[in-house]
C-alpha cells in the first residue's frame, strides 16, 4: 500500500467524516452532477420558450408555458385522470396485497414462504412491455376474455382501450411492489403482540384492525410510494391499452419532448408531478416509510 | 379454520391473477398466425428462427446488453461506495442522503426521463449511447445501493473496528472484513440492476436518440403492429432469461433479506 493511501486511511479512522467524504466524493459528484441537476434544469427550463421558426431554445424567465396548461382545460382533465386512476390502483393494491402478504407471512412455514415470494418476484420482474401486450391481448375485442366470456356463455365485455383497462393494467404491473413491503411490515410484528390481543378476547378481524394494520402503515405507505409513482409516471400502458382520449401527463410530456420538440412546454408539464410526488414524499418520510422502502 | 380457507382462496385467485397474462403470453410464442388470435390457430417454432436471424432485433439485443453491462458496473462503484458511507453517517445527515438515494426510484419514471433529455438539451448534447448508460447507470446505482445497505445494516459494527484495533487500516478491512460479508448483497444488486436495465423502456425513450435498445424495439413494433409474431419470441426468451437472475438474486440475499428495487 503507497504512502499517501495509508496516511488517509489513518486519517479516516481518527476523524471519521473525512472516511465518510471520501466514500461519498464519486456518488455525491454522479449524483450532483447529473441526477439532481437535471431536476434542477427542468425546473429551469419550464420557464425557457422554443423559437417557433428554429425551434432553438430561448433562455429566460417567462410563465408563457404555465399559462398555455391553466388557458386549455383540456390539461387539468389529464392530470385529473393521471392522479385518480394513480390513487385508485394503490387503492386496489393495498387490498389485493393484503391476504397474500398475511398468507405468505402468517400462514406458511418457511419452505412455503420462499416458494410464494419467488412466484411473486417472478411477475415483478418479467417484462413490463411483455405484460403490457398481454393485457392488450387480453381486452381486446376478440381477445382472451371476451372468448373466456363466451364459453360460458356470458356476453363480451369492451373494456378494451378505455379507464378501466389502464385501471386493470396498472393494479395488475404494480402489485407485487405493494406485496413485499406490506409481507416484510407483517414480518416485523412480534408475533406476542398478536396473541396478546387474543388473549384479551379480540379474535379474527378485531385484532386484524385494531393491531396489524396501524403496525403495517409505514409498509402500505412504502408500497403505495411505488403504485403510485410508477402510474403517475408512465406513459406506455395509457398508449398501448388506453386507446383514444385517454392520455395521462406522461403522454402530453413524451409528445411534446418526441414529436413537436418542445421541451420547456414539456418540462412545465412535469413540474406538476414533481410537486405532487414531493409532497406524497414528505408524508411518507414522516410515517417513518423510507425505513420499510 | 374456515377462515383459513377463504384466504387462502382468495390467494390463489390472486395468483391466478399475476400468472395468467404471463402464461398466455408465453403460449402465444407457438403461435403459427402472423397476427395475434385467439384461441390459437395452429402451432409453430419457425418464428423462432425467423427472430433470431432479423438483424434489427440481434442489434438491439446487443446494445441492449451492453448498456446493462456498463450501467450495472457503474451501479456497483457507486452504488457501494455510498452504502459503505451512509452507514458510517450520524442519523441527520444519514437521512438527507438515504432520501436523496433513493428518488430516481421514487420519482415517476417520465420525471427521470423528462430531467434527463432537457438537462441534456440545456448543455447542447445530442442524445447517444452514453445518454442510454448515464440515465439507466443512475437507477440501476439505487438498486445496488438498496441491497448493499440492508446488509450492512445487519453487520454489526464492532467487526471493523475489532479489525481495526489488530491493526489493519480501512482498505485491509475492506478486503478482509466488509467485501466477504457484503459480497453477495452486491451481486443480488448487480443482478437485479441488470434485468432492470435490460427492461427499462420509459426513460430510455427520452435517452436515447436514433438507438434502438430491445424494449424500444419492442415498443416500436407493438405499437406499429408490426412484426408481432417476432415480439412474442422475444418477449417469450425475455422472461425465461429474467427468472434466471431474480431467482438466483433472492437465494444471494437469503431468506431473511428481500428483492429491493
Amino acid at each position: 500500500m503507497s504512502a499517501p493511501l495509508k496516511a488517509l486511511s489513518s486519517v479516516a479512522w481518527r476523524r471519521g467524516w473525512v472516511g465518510v467524504m471520501s466514500l461519498l466524493a464519486l456518488p455525491a459528484v454522479w449524483f450532483g452532477g447529473l441526477y439532481l441537476a437535471a431536476i434542477g434544469a427542468m425546473f429551469v427550463t419550464s420557464f425557457w420558450t422554443v423559437d417557433d421558426m428554429s425551434g432553438a431554445l430561448i433562455p429566460g424567465f417567462s410563465l408563457v408555458n404555465f399559462k398555455a396548461l391553466l388557458a386549455d382545460p383540456t390539461y387539468a382533465h389529464i392530470a385529473e385522470r393521471t392522479v385518480f386512476i394513480a390513487a385508485a390502483v394503490t387503492v386496489t393494491d393495498v387490498i389485493l396485497a393484503w391476504p397474500v402478504a398475511y398468507a405468505m407471512v402468517r400462514l406458511s412455514g418457511p419452505r412455503l414462504r420462499a416458494g410464494l415470494m419467488a412466484a411473486v418476484l417472478i411477475p415483478l420482474w418479467s417484462s413490463y412491455l411483455a405484460r403490457v401486450y398481454a393485457w392488450r391481448l387480453i381486452l381486446s375485442h376478440d381477445g382472451v376474455l371476451n372468448w373466456a366470456l363466451a364459453e360460458v356463455g356470458l356476453p363480451g365485455l369492451h373494456i378494451g382501450y378505455s379507464n378501466w383497462a389502464m385501471w386493470i393494467v396498472f393494479s395488475y404491473l404494480w402489485l407485487p411492489f405493494m406485496i413485499l413491503p406490506v409481507a416484510a411490515a407483517v414480518e416485523r410484528i412480534p408475533p406476542s403482540l398478536l396473541e396478546a390481543s387474543a388473549d384479551l378476547g379480540e379474535h379474527g378481524f378485531a385484532t386484524f384492525r385494531r393491531v396489524m394494520l396501524p403496525m403495517a402503515l409505514p409498509g402500505m405507505v412504502a408500497g403505495a410510494i411505488s403504485t403510485f409513482s410508477l402510474t403517475l409516471g408512465d406513459y406506455v400502458t395509457p398508449m398501448l391499452v388506453g386507446g383514444e382520449g385517454s392520455d395521462f401527463i406522461g403522454n402530453v410530456v413524451y409528445a411534446n419532448v418526441g414529436v413537436t420538440n418542445d421541451i420547456p412546454f414539456a418540462a412545465a408539464y412535469a413540474v406538476l408531478p414533481l410537486g405532487v410526488m414531493a409532497v406524497f414524499l414528505l408524508i411518507a418520510r414522516k410515517m417513518g416509510a423510507f425505513d420499510a422502502l | 379454520m374456515r377462515s383459513k380457507v377463504i384466504i387462502w382462496t382468495v390467494v390463489a385467485a390472486i395468483f391466478g391473477f399475476l400468472f395468467t397474462p404471463v402464461i398466455i403470453i408465453l403460449v402465444y410464442a407457438f403461435s403459427a398466425a402472423p397476427i395475434p388470435a385467439w384461441p390459437l390457430h395452429g402451432f409453430a417454432v419457425h418464428w423462432f428462427a425467423d427472430t433470431w436471424n432479423d438483424d434489427e432485433v440481434r442489434a438491439a439485443l446487443l446494445l441492449s446488453v451492453e448498456v446493462a453491462v456498463l450501467a450495472t458496473v457503474m451501479a456497483i462503484l457507486l452504488g457501494t461506495l455510498a452504502a459503505l458511507a451512509v452507514v458510517k453517517m450520524r442519523s441527520a445527515s444519514r437521512e438527507v442522503v438515504s432520501f436523496i438515494a433513493v428518488l430516481p426510484i421514487a420519482l415517476p419514471g417520465i420525471l427521470t426521463g423528462m430531467a434527463l433529455a432537457s438537462y441534456f438539451a440545456s448543455w447542447g448534447m445530442n442524445l447517444s449511447y452514453w445518454t442510454i448508460v448515464a440515465g439507466h447507470a443512475t437507477f440501476c446505482t439505487v438498486i445496488v445501493y438498496n441491497n448493499v445497505v440492508a446488509r450492512l445494516r445487519r453487520m454489526p459494527r464492532s467487526l471493523t473496528e475489532a479489525s481495526a484495533d489488530l491493526g489493519a487500516d480501512a482498505f485491509r478491512t475492506f478486503r478482509l472484513v466488509q467485501l466477504p460479508m457484503m459480497g453477495s448483497a452486491i451481486g443480488a444488486g448487480a443482478l437485479l440492476a441488470f434485468a432492470l436495465s435490460f427492461d427499462e423502456v420509459i426513460v430510455t425513450t427520452f435517452t436515447a436518440g436514433a438507438q434502438n435498445t430491445l424494449p424500444l424495439w419492442i415498443f416500436g413494433a407493438i405499437r406499429l403492429g408490426q412484426k408481432l409474431p417476432e415480439v412474442n419470441v422475444v418477449v417469450f426468451a425475455i422472461i425465461i432469461f429474467t427468472a434466471v437472475p431474480v431467482l438466483l438474486a433472492q437465494r444471494l440475499i437469503g431468506d431473511s433479506g428481500r428483492v429491493a428495487r
